[in-house]
Order: C-alpha cells, then sequence, then structure tokens
C-alpha cells in the first residue's frame, strides 16, 4: 500500500509528574490501528516511562506501564532508547521493561522491541520518518 | 528560621532542584516530590549535587512517588524516604514551605 508513512512518535517526559506519556501511549496506540509504519523513540527523562516495576497505588494514579507490553500486538515494534539518556540518569536496559513482538515472518519467533541507540544512530533514524509527533 | 523546601520537577528537565540548592541555607530541609525523586537516584547526572547538598541540609524523598516510578531500589543512602503523613510532620516541624514548582 502506497500511502503507509512512517510515523515517529518522540518520548521526553518522564511519566506520571505530567500527564505527556500516558497521553502519547494513547495516541500511539490509536495511530497504530491505522496500519502505519510506527516508530517510538525514547529520549531524555522519556526513557523513564519503560523502567521496570511501577507500583502506583500510592500515588492515586492508573499505573498505565503494562501497556507497553502490549504493543507488540499491535505491530509496533520499533522503539528505540537513546544510550546517552539512559547512562546520564544511572539506567541499563536492565532497568527497563523487557518489551517483546512475534514475527510473523519466522513462525512467530518472540523478538526484543527495543533497541539501545546512540545519539547519532537515533539522529539518522529521526531523519528518515515521515511524520514526527513530539511530546 | 526552619524552612522546608520542596521540589516536584525532573532536575533533567528543569532548573527547579539546582535553584533551590543554591538558594537553600544549610540546615534546611529538602523534600523531593514528583518528578523530583529521580534527584534522589544513585549514578545518575544530578547525584552529586544531591550528596554535596546532604553535607549541610537534609533531603527527604516521597515514597509514594518513588514506588510509582519503579526505581525504589536505586535511591541513594542518605537520603530519607517519607510517606504522606511524613510529609505532613515535615511541614508542621517547619517554620514555612517553599515550594519549588
Amino acid at each position: 500500500m502506497s500511502d503507509v508513512k512512517k510515523f515517529l512518535y518522540v518520548n521526553r517526559r518522564a511519566p506520571y509528574g505530567t500527564i505527556y506519556a500516558w497521553e502519547t501511549l494513547e495516541v500511539v496506540l490509536i495511530g497504530a490501528a491505522f496500519d502505519q509504519d510506527v516508530t517510538l523513540v525514547f529520549v531524555d527523562d522519556g526513557v523513564f516511562q519503560l523502567t521496570k516495576g511501577h507500583d502506583t497505588a500510592g500515588i492515586g494514579m492508573k499505573n498505565f506501564s503494562p501497556t507497553y507490553a502490549a504493543l507488540g500486538d499491535y505491530d509496533v515494534n520499533k522503539i528505540y532508547v537513546e544510550k546517552e539518556s539512559l547512562e546520564a540518569r544511572g539506567l541499563t536496559i536492565d532497568d527497563l521493561q523487557h518489551l517483546v513482538w512475534e514475527d510473523e515472518d519466522e513462525d512467530w519467533a518472540e523478538k526484543d522491541s527495543i533497541k539501545v541507540v546512540t545519539a547519532s544512530e537515533l539522529a539518522e533514524i529521526m531523519s528518515q520518518q515521515d511524520i514526527v509527533l513530539s511530546f | 528560621m526552619t524552612m522546608l523546601h520542596t521540589v516536584n520537577k525532573s532536575p533533567f528537565e528543569k532548573d527547579s532542584l539546582n535553584s533551590c540548592l543554591r538558594l537553600s541555607e544549610d540546615g534546611s530541609s529538602i523534600l523531593l516530590i514528583e518528578d523530583a525523586i529521580y534527584a534522589a537516584l544513585e549514578g545518575t547526572a544530578a547525584s552529586d549535587s544531591i550528596k554535596d547538598a546532604m553535607k549541610t541540609k537534609k533531603v527527604y524523598a516521597l515514597q509514594d512517588d518513588i514506588n510509582a516510578r519503579g526505581v525504589k531500589d536505586k535511591v541513594m543512602d542518605g537520603v530519607e524516604q517519607v510517606d504522606y503523613a511524613g510529609f505532613v510532620t515535615l511541614v508542621t516541624e517547619h517554620d514555612t514551605v517553599q515550594s519549588w514548582v
């Protein structure tokens, strides 16, 4: 289909302190229903969205972090996390949720969705998109 | 006059924490809440400024905000975690409160 466009969603905000992270996730899921080529990137405080073990019982907010695990089912499987952002925040990929997707072309083999990339690699990925939505 | 300072913005996104640290007196208390709890984590670009502040000031962080963000295992030594009741107690124990919103 020729009208499939490359959509990039840029996540730069931490979860819970503001509504950006949750709203972005809603937009991504809605957008995924339109069969576009979707890429997500997490930079700056956005990397905190993907940390494991959220327990929001004490702050009276919905814990939306389990929803990230559903992205693979929506064919959202290109998720890039900037290495420099992780390092500045004392995080490694092991602190993040293990997000996977199943590859239909390889007998539903389970593959990792998250790739840690450098700033320059990310710049290249971002430059190859048709539409960039930044939150 | 004893002062309690609250900070609620991520140290990686806003300069509120630095302003608070620069403009608070020795002996005052600093309570990190909401996205500011990220300042209490070990091994970050903001860790050193908190460690430096803890030499002369008392630093607290709201436990519920830490738990919500999944980072409870990364909070640095010396930062005292308080719950909401502890937050209220801190407010009552100090003469004034400044919110670095």
